[in-house]
């Protein structure tokens, strides 16, 4: 056995500390510090291009800051085993795809690969966690399918089976339910949202949709051209202010007894 | 994958192997009994004295012609079909394999290299010089398609082959060239571009069989990894896979099996791309299962064609020929087929 890993600063799950990235002399993140504490799901926002799905790749470790320092759990996130952070980091993309025709099940058993000795195979105790994600997921009638004969919302629902196969402590949204219809959207995002408040897998999510994020989000993340515009509970950030200066357009934001959460309608500037 | 049923069958396939290799033996000009056979093989390994009734002529036929190259088809077509399962796990193309990369044309290249080295006077022990050179340029070619296909993130189908088809291209003109020079002794080269399997020895054996167990203990060790390799870099990644050292393993491990089964035969084609292709579609893509299975179906496919051509046919045609006339129309009828069914994994 490993020594037990320091975790000394358990209060904070990242933190930021003027985080810098570019593709090639094009800056994508520009001194970015962020703290992100347990307890709270957030929710990443801004518009196309604004280095939202870069941000969420620098704190899964796939990709390295350029300048500026990543700590997870109050450890260099790159001192990280890999295998240690996929033990306790999943990530849900944009678009899964998969290129050959794995059944839905045998995507979702590879969920357990952090977990599992090289050469072992799962366990009963696995075989049954894998019957769960799939039972709640709704995917169960396609286990034997292949993968590559799914619609996209069906793969999606896989990728999030996958995602809550590998037991995180942390799981990364990367816009994953936008291929999904309405009702599966937030199936999905309850689904999650009720494990973030049953078991306390923290939630962090990319997000599109703003009344989506204000649903399932407690604390959202304004991005604006590589840099954090404001960030705060939902309830004090999500304001027409906030969406003007991040959008450029104009927005109502309503309490909604229906949905129980504030609401947004738009609408282009009249002047721009 | 339930472990018994896993050792069953390769026990099976094991027995169903060694049979193939023992009635491959009895077959050619000189017919001997497959009873015959085995006492020859016994005696040989056991070194005692042939027991009376054999013919000592069929004794030399079957324990210093055949069974090297019988052993040889086994391990070159067992080879080749792993560098192709490799080759198509880690580009994540179903059509891909040393002989549509062109990294067979470069181990072939570099092979020749050695033959026209050694006319011109340069003296370098054959039996290393060969697969290193081979070694050589089949590596240097995969770096140069890699290259070349780079520009492309993805490292779609369509730009890996288009580059390996490029590079393929230039270095039959630089083998071309080579041949020129080669003058007299051009058949050597000719030899390789053909494959044949026909001047095996127990010298290839003893530098294939390592080689074989190395690429294939590698593959299996990381066959997991490449299946979660199919579902894209960044969901690969989070579930801790180190796909940049994964990918470079795993493409010089195909490359080297690709190499030295190239120094030993010469280009055998279509054997690394059919042969785990099939594969798929019969078992599933499941590399745990697929790496095992392309050996043994390669190299029982490989030993059947190199009898056939051996024993059978009336003239001994090349095998490389041979898998290519085979190989080439199933080739056309999977690709039409894949068109029909509207999967656009191509």
């Amino acid at each position: 056995m490993a020594p037990p890993l320091s975790e000394q600063d358990t209060d904070q799950l990242w933190s930021l500390n003027e985080v810098s990235f570019g593709y090639g002399t094009t800056p994508v993140l520009h001194k970015v510090s962020l703290a992100l504490r347990p307890g709270s799901c957030y929710g990443i926002l801004g518009p196309n291009g604004s280095g939202k799905t870069t941000l969420l790749d620098l704190l899964s470790g796939l990709l390295m800051p350029q300048s500026g320092t990543i700590e997870f759990k109050g450890r260099p996130l790159h001192s990280w085993p890999k295998k240690q952070l996929a033990q306790r980091l999943a990530l849900v993309p944009q678009d899964f795809m998969v290129r050959f025709g794995y059944s839905v099940r045998e995507v979702v058993e590879m969920g357990l690969h952090p977990h599992l000795h090289r050469f072992a195979a799962p366990s009963e105790k696995d075989q049954a966690l894998i019957d769960e994600v799939l039972r709640v997921t709704g995917i169960t009638t396609l286990a034997d399918r292949p993968v590559t004969r799914l619609s996209g919302g069906e793969k999606q629902r896989v990728a999030v089976a996958r995602a809550l196969a590998q037991q995180p402590t942390v799981l990364l949204l990367d816009e994953a339910t936008s291929n999904l219809d309405i009702h599966h959207s937030l199936e999905i995002l309850q689904l999650i949202r009720q494990r973030f408040e049953q078991q306390g897998m923290q939630v962090i999510a990319v997000m599109h949709d703003l009344n989506l994020a204000s649903f399932f989000c407690d604390h959202l993340i304004f991005l604006k051209q590589g840099q954090v515009v404001c960030q705060g509970p939902t309830e004090e950030v999500l304001t027409p202010d906030t969406i003007a200066a991040v959008y450029g357009v104009e927005a109502e934001v309503t309490p909604n007894t229906f949905t129980n959460c504030r609401q947004v309608s738009f609408r282009l500037p009249v002047n721009p | 994958m339930n472990n018994r049923s896993a050792t069953t069958t390769l026990l099976q396939l094991t027995a169903v192997l060694v049979c193939a290799v023992a009635l491959a033996a009895t077959l050619g000009f000189l017919k001997v009994s497959i009873p015959d056979v085995l006492s020859i093989l016994f005696a040989r390994l056991t070194q005692q004295p042939l027991p009376a009734g054999i013919d000592p002529v069929a004794a030399t036929v079957v324990a210093d012609i055949r069974m090297p190259r019988i052993l040889a088809a086994v391990l070159v077509g067992g080879m080749l079909g792993v560098s192709g399962a490799i080759f198509q796990a880690i580009l994540l193309n179903p059509l891909a394999d040393s002989y549509t990369l062109g990294i067979s044309t470069g181990a072939a290249f570099g092979a020749s290299l050695v033959i026209v080295l050694q006319i011109f006077g340069l003296v370098l022990p054959p039996v290393v010089s060969v697969p290193i050179f081979a070694f050589g340029g089949a590596i240097g070619t995969l770096a140069l398609v890699l290259y070349l296909a780079s520009g492309d993130r993805r490292l779609s189908s369509t730009s890996l082959i288009l580059a390996g088809v490029i590079v393929a291209a230039i270095l039959s003109a630089a083998i071309g060239f080579l041949k020129f020079l080669a003058d007299e002794q051009v058949g050597i080269i000719i030899f390789w571009l053909m494959g044949s399997l026909s001047g095996a020895s127990w010298q290839n054996i003893q530098l294939l069989t390592p080689t074989a167990l190395l690429g294939v203990l590698v593959a299996l060790f990381y066959s997991r990894d490449l299946n979660i390799m199919a579902t894209g870099d960044r969901a690969a990644t989070s579930l801790g896979v180190h796909t940049v050292r994964l990918r470079t393993t795993l493409l010089t491990t195909g490359t080297l099996l690709t190499a030295l089964a190239v120094s030993v035969s010469g280009i055998i084609g279509f054997v690394g791309l059919i042969v785990p292709h099939m594969l798929r579609h019969m078992v599933g893509p499941d590399n745990r299962r697929l790496i095992p299975l392309s050996f043994f179906t390669g190299g029982l496919l490989l030993l059947f064609a190199d009898t056939l051509t051996r024993a059978v046919l009336p003239v001994e045609v090349p095998i490389g020929v041979l898998t290519a006339l085979l190989g080439g129309p199933f080739f056309c009828i999977l690709f039409k087929k894949r068109q029909k069914d509207g999967t656009t994994a191509f």
